[in-house]
């Protein structure tokens, strides 16, 4: 395992007119800046994705219709495009939301004393006790389904991982001189945990928010797919997908494979972000 | 010693109990809070507009929509202690009864993907280690980092189209043939319809597993011991053998204990694309149709299913290895 080749000190460097921190930054403009378009693009469509034209129907993949179009007309690639900015809307409200949880939660764990924590650990471990996708079933089926049911299913299901990453962090921190000093100091704890301790775990917060948007965007899709999400009418891509079923035995494969693929690309972009963004806060993880 | 362990095991029963019961409690307030009606989803509609207001009054007695909420969960955990869980409102069966037959066909298929997944993924993540920074490494990590992001039901339906629609290799639903007798469907019939649901679900359980365990297989590969194993001229695979395996197979199995509540996730979506009898397909149907003893029922069994997953992961953590069990029990 040893061999020259992977030790990094023994490498000569290769000349690059980038460094890796440039690198990062730049993959990372160019992911966010794309996912950005999407979004955009996908509001922009909002109408295209629900026009239909019964001289257009199921047209495979062309060059006037990239994605092909449905049993009613429906450009494809427009309704993908839709729905991914929807997806990427509620991700982006669910996961703020959790990682919010998460934040205070975390801290009011790690800094309320013993029972606070006791509780707030076995809520988490309860939590993450109940499969992930009952869960999210569970609270949009309390909340009748719908738009509003899935948000507040996905809001509310994300924070436990991260409650348990923040909290973790936050339990180190306080060990730290700093803040025992300013303890000694006579500085209240709700003052130390802002002035002190937040600062610190701001960019954990950060990339675990981002990290967040993956999940919540499968979840998103998967719940829709199942039937507790989004109203049939949205062109959410779980719809699209649990539509394109019914036509699968018909041979309409592009119903299916694109937007799907679409779905996956959004979801590694978004985790590609996170990771850069990773990478260029906490330099311990670059050298993966 | 002996003693200690007991102890530690009869903790963490007494824990994971309490952890259940506190589970159906937040599943009883999520459905209570639902503002689908049960009388509504029994009769229907058609039903309500002509049902007598008598009817009426000892549907909604027996449904207990006027008793407090702790009462009627009471009445809905003692009857659950003694088996019980109530009569479900779509298949007009008890509970239990439905549930036991989906628990079975949901369990074939699970542990079918588990242990496919387990130790196909065990082998690549080997593999992917050992090879470290060489094409097959690159290929297994690029194959697992993206099957962690593919939407497991848009894989499903992927698998369907191909080996059910385009090649016709597999029926497209159903673990039983259409117009055949439950009863009289051979093994044949059965695992057929079995293969194609648990092929997906072990393609994507693998990449959890093989990415853990390359972790694991770098981070050996480092010690000093393996080092020095080298100098003594021992080959990469004794190495392997006598140092490398115990090292990264307890971790793994323990994480692949874990990942039940990610199994049966995958699962309901999977058993939904394919149509096949599970706890997950019941779970769906229940909860789209207002069937709430039936949802409540199949939410406490796969609590309990991932409890008994996790716990094993700790027992196994415990009794397996030395240094950790010494750790736990001089807390």
């Amino acid at each position: 395992m040893n061999d020259v080749r992977t030790i990094p000190v023994l490498q000569t460097a290769k000349k690059s007119r980038f460094s890796l921190r440039k690198k990062t930054i730049l993959s990372l403009c160019f992911t966010a800046s794309f996912l950005i378009i999407i979004t955009i693009v996908g509001v922009l469509c909002s109408d295209t994705a629900v026009t239909t034209d019964f001289t257009q129907k199921n047209f495979a993949p062309s060059i006037e219709h990239l994605f092909g179009t449905d049993w009613l007309g429906r450009d494809m690639l427009a309704r993908t495009l839709r729905g991914l900015s929807i997806s990427i809307f509620i991700g982006l409200g669910a996961s703020t939301v959790s990682a919010v949880i998460a934040l205070i939660l975390g801290t009011m764990a790690a800094t309320l004393g013993n029972k606070v924590d006791t509780v707030i650990t076995w809520l988490v471990d309860l939590l993450m006790g109940i499969p992930h996708l009952l869960l999210l079933i569970l609270i949009s089926f309390a909340l009748g389904k719908g738009t509003f049911g899935v948000i507040v299913a996905v809001a509310l299901s994300h924070w436990p991982g991260l409650t348990r990453v923040l909290r973790g962090e936050i339990l180190q921190i306080k060990e730290e001189d700093y803040v025992k000093i300013a303890q000694k100091m006579g500085q209240s704890r709700c003052k130390i945990a802002i002035k002190h301790i937040f600062p610190h775990i701001f960019p954990q917060f950060i990339v675990g928010l981002i990290l967040l948007f993956p999940h919540a965007i499968l979840h998103e899709a998967s719940i829709t797919f199942l039937g507790f999400g989004l109203p049939p009418e949205q062109p959410g891509i779980g719809n699209i997908l649990s539509e394109s079923m019914s036509y699968l035995s018909m041979g309409m494969w592009w119903l299916a494979v694109f937007p799907g693929i679409a779905l996956l690309i959004t979801v590694i972009l978004f985790d590609s972000v996170g990771s850069n963004l990773r990478k260029l806060i906490d330099p311990f993880s670059a050298q993966d | 010693m002996g003693l200690q362990i007991g102890k530690f095991i009869a903790v963490n029963v007494l824990k994971a109990v309490l952890l259940i019961i506190a589970i159906s409690i937040i599943c009883f307030i999520l459905v209570s809070a639902s503002p689908v009606d049960p009388i509504r989803a029994y009769v229907g509609e058609v039903g309500m507009a002509n049902m007598s207001q008598e009817a009426l009054q000892q549907l909604n007695d027996y449904f207990g929509v006027n008793t407090p909420f702790w009462e009627r969960y009471f009445n809905w955990f003692k009857d659950f202690i003694r088996g019980d869980m109530g009569q479900s409102l779509i298949y007009r069966q008890p509970v239990a009864d439905v549930i036991g037959v989906k628990f079975m066909n949901s369990m074939a298929l699970m542990l079918t993907a588990w242990v496919i997944s387990g130790i196909l993924g065990f082998i690549l993540g080997i593999i992917a280690g050992m090879m470290r920074g060489k094409w097959i490494d690159k290929l297994i990590k690029g194959y697992s980092l993206l099957l962690a992001s593919t939407p497991s039901f848009w894989l499903a339906l992927i698998m369907l189209m191909i080996f059910a629609v385009w090649l016709g290799w597999f029926p497209i639903g159903l673990s039983v043939p259409i117009g055949i007798d439950a009863a009289e469907v051979s093994i044949f019939d059965t695992l057929r319809h079995l293969i194609l649901p648990a092929l997906t679900l072990s393609v994507i359980g693998v990449a959890n597993i093989a990415l853990h365990t390359r972790e694991k297989v770098i981070d050996v590969m480092e010690e000093d011991y393996v080092l020095y194993a080298r100098a003594c001229g021992e080959s990469n695979t004794q190495i392997l053998k006598h140092h490398g395996l115990r090292n990264i197979l307890l971790p793994a199995i323990t994480l692949q204990f874990a990942s039940f509540s990610e199994i049966f996730g995958g699962s309901v979506l999977v058993e939904q694309v394919f149509s096949y009898p599970g706890l997950g397909n019941a779970a769906v149907t229940a909860g789209l149709n207002g069937d709430v003893p039936m949802l409540l029922g199949v939410a406490v069994i796969s609590a309990a299913l991932v409890f008994t997953g996790n716990f094993i992961a700790n027992i196994l953590y415990g009794v397996i290895d030395p240094r950790i069990r010494r750790s736990m029990l001089h807390e």
